[in-house]
């Protein structure tokens, strides 16, 4: 599971990578994306996975029986998920905005900010 | 999205879920769910009325912009957060009432931060798919 | 409450961004509500800081989680010092705003963000625990990014793209970095990690955890080869909001680096030898790239590179002087780059542009104002005795006491560089004859406005001309603190032993 998993997050932050060093606009948010899933499942991996036990005390007792699963990269997780449903939102919205002011999809093109 | 299956269900599917949305908000401190849960399954009901109606009667059905929902949000979160300074305690510390009330369970600090978090949740995302739907 | 004075520096800029956001379409109480609110955290940072100039450590555990488990704030004399000046600088573009930022983006909520931006600065000086400042980070680059972007012109929204992907690729890097560390350490907390670290013998994935991070914050705070962003998109905004970005965006990237140089990863030798190298690298490409400018705005931009460079340096010597310097070069830089920008925009408001070649005659129409400005920009360059000589001094000293050649050849080099760029836009905007009156005079605004507004948008400049020369001529007083600042991040077992031992519940 841990191969899996660590070859998941190696390919996600590969296609990452690659995408945000296209040209399109669209590549380069898609890119985004893929590598925020891929930190968010390396906060995963790293923080131990284990199956089926949550980190509940049960009803009768008052510690904890059994080795549970480590709650706070599932807290980490949920914060930087939050996070990134907010920061991409914007994104989305930006390069919308600005395809219809700058009317190419192009980074490369976009120059106007590079005048001396 | 036109079809008469879809906008009839969208009818009784948007208060059932609303009210499910509810649900989930209360039973967030102990078990699954929680103001963020909760309020994204409120904003997806309105999305869906927004789906088989179109977005100006989903509006009107609204009668407020769901960005107003976020200072109040905001405000009873950031309320229920400074409450324990008053009783000279740490920032955010829960402060629970001892005994239970009905329905709802035990009544604390924390529950007021999660209605403000579901009333912040609402405003901030049919703020945004309003924005994405409406400017083509 | 009163024993909660380390959480008002955050809590009360969100209070007056709620209250703001309950008037949201009436732009002329907000505009009251911004002054108000930026004055009252002023004088609770003020307060905060005498505080922590006291020697004291302060420490809160929200939620009354004890140390290494919960969410701890921590002010030091250094936290303390960037909040009051944070603060101070928001203050002081809040007041600027009020006349200079028009009715359709105070419509789409600029007041209450820039609130947001002030309670994330804050909020990130004052985290004791690096998810926490990250999260913070994160308040910051979200409401950097509607600043940046409001308004919607070309210029604009092409700087933006470029702003906003290098964030979100720095943000990205700093997760991987945490993760990496919490993976390795089991902790979060700055004062446990810290602790773990020194005890750990897996040194190899703790310096790529260090270097992902060093990575991260580099491109934050825009050292050398990750710079390109920056000149790309701040001259794109109105000019206050270039001002608060360039006074503190970069510098909280500092900080953290400051922080987590200071803390986590102390006696190593490899990286030490890439910050000397980044920082003399920065210094001296940022100084050149403002010679070539024409707009004042990236002549500016190019300068907050080069001088980032000079704190990152002290860091890199990391000797007790070289933190004096670093420490007090970091004061100075907030103060003076901030009222920079501010000036650029007073500029425009009086002549009508940002290019050199359309400027002019500036001395000659007001020599007070324009002396005021020199005192301002002379600071920048580092000319005895204003603000910015000071800690080039300690800087210098540190290195010669390395006799470490690259760094004193950098500083000196860079020196210069900034007072050519700095001369250049003397001679172009102050002493020149204006190339073309009559036609600039259909563009500027100024001759329009009421008295009142013109004391509004002179008064933060004058603040801020004033605190600068005040840490000039003041200099022993704010080395004193700058001492205090270096014993307190040199010795990192006091920061440890604060937050470790502080009793629960109390406040």
């Amino acid at each position: 599971m841990e191969i899996l998993l660590a070859m998941t997050i190696g390919l996600l932050y590969a296609a990452g990578i690659f995408l945000i060093l296209r040209r399109s606009m669209v590549r380069l948010i898609i890119g985004l994306i893929l590598l925020g899933n891929g930190a968010n499942l390396l906060i995963f991996l790293l923080g131990r996975i284990s199956k089926g036990k949550p980190p509940i005390i049960p009803e009768e007792s008052k510690v904890f029986l059994d080795a549970y699963a480590d709650p706070i990269p599932q807290a980490l997780i949920l914060t930087a998920i939050v996070i990134s449903f907010g920061l991409q939102a914007y994104a989305i919205i930006l390069v919308k905005r600005a395809y219809r002011v700058v009317k190419t999809d192009d980074i490369e093109e976009m120059i106007t900010t590079d005048e001396i | 999205m036109n079809t008469i299956i879809l906008k009839t269900a969208s009818k009784y599917l948007l208060p059932l879920l609303l009210l499910f949305s509810i649900f989930v908000l209360l039973r967030g401190h102990y078990l699954p769910g929680g103001g963020f849960v909760g309020g994204l399954i409120a904003a997806i009901a309105f999305v869906l009325h927004a789906f088989a109606n179109g977005l100006p009667h989903t509006q009107r059905l609204m009668r407020i912009h769901p960005g107003f929902l976020m200072p109040f949000g905001l405000a009873i979160s950031t309320i229920s957060g400074m409450f324990p300074m008053l009783l000279n305690q740490p920032f955010m510390t829960g402060v629970w009432k001892k005994d239970p009330v009905p329905v709802i369970g035990s009544l604390g600090s924390a529950l007021f931060f999660d209605i403000g978090v579901y009333l912040v949740v609402i405003g901030a995302s049919l703020t945004i798919l309003f924005t994405i739907s409406e400017t083509r | 409450m009163i024993a909660h004075v380390v959480i008002w520096p955050i809590l009360l800029p969100l209070v007056s961004a709620i209250v703001l956001m309950f008037f949201w379409n009436q732009s002329k109480i907000q505009r009251y509500i911004t002054v108000l609110g930026h004055g009252i955290t002023l004088l609770a940072s003020f307060w905060l800081a005498m505080r922590t100039y006291s020697g004291d450590i302060l420490t809160l555990n929200a939620g009354s989680w004890s140390a290494p488990y919960g969410i701890v704030f921590v002010a030091d004399a250094l936290s303390g010092s960037l909040v009051l000046l944070a603060s101070l600088a928001a203050f002081c573009v809040g007041l600027f705003s009020v006349v200079s930022i028009g009715q359709g983006r105070a419509s789409f909520g600029y007041f209450p963000i820039l609130q947001f931006l002030l309670m994330g600065l804050n909020g990130s000086f004052l985290a004791g625990d690096i998810f926490n400042l990250y999260v913070w980070f994160e308040v910051i680059i979200i409401s950097s990014f509607v600043l940046i972007t409001l308004g919607s012109e070309k210029a604009q929204l092409e700087g933006a793209i470029k702003y906003v992907t290098m964030n979100l690729l720095a943000s990205v890097i700093f997760l991987t970095g945490i993760a990496m560390l919490y993976g390795l350490l089991g902790s979060l907390n700055l004062a446990d990690l810290s602790l773990k670290i020194s005890q750990s013998e897996d040194n190899g994935l703790i310096n790529t955890a260090a270097v992902l991070l060093l990575v991260g914050f580099g491109i934050k705070s825009a050292i050398f080869p990750m710079y390109f962003w920056l000149p790309a998109s701040y001259h794109t905004p109105p000019a206050a909001v270039s001002a608060i970005f360039g006074g503190l965006l970069t510098k909280v990237g500092v900080y953290a680096m400051i922080r987590v140089f200071s803390l986590l990863f102390i006696d190593d030798p490899f990286i030490r030898g890439i910050l000397i190298v980044l920082a003399v690298s920065s210094m001296v490409v940022g100084a050149m790239g403002a010679l070539v400018q024409q707009n004042i705005r990236k002549i500016f931009s190019f300068l907050i590179i080069s001088h980032i460079g000079f704190m990152i340096a002290g860091l890199g010597m990391f000797s007790t002087i070289a933190v004096i310097g670093m420490v007090f070069y970091l004061f100075h830089d907030i103060i003076v780059k901030t009222n920079a920008f501010m000036i650029s925009g007073l500029i425009y408001k009086l002549r009508g542009s940002f290019r050199l070649e359309n400027l002019g005659g500036m001395y000659n129409r007001y020599p007070y104002l324009s002396i005021m400005f020199a005192l301002a920009l002379f600071s920048l360059v580092g000319t005895p005795p204003l603000s910015g000589f000071w800690p080039k001094l300690f800087l210098l000293k540190a290195s010669f006491n390395d006799l470490n050649w690259w760094i004193i050849g950098g500083i000196i080099a860079a020196s210069f560089l900034t007072l050519i760029a700095i001369i250049k836009i003397w001679l172009a905007a102050f002493w020149k004859k204006h190339p073309n009156y009559a036609e600039a005079k259909k563009r500027i605004v100024w001759y329009d406005l009421p008295k009142i507004q013109k004391f509004t948008i002179l008064l933060p400049i004058a603040i801020l001309t004033f605190v600068s020369l005040y840490l000039g001529l003041n200099a022993s007083r704010v080395v004193e603190i700058c001492q205090l600042v270096a014993d307190q991040i040199t010795q990192p077992s006091v920061y440890i032993d604060a937050v470790l031992s502080n009793p629960v519940n109390q406040p």
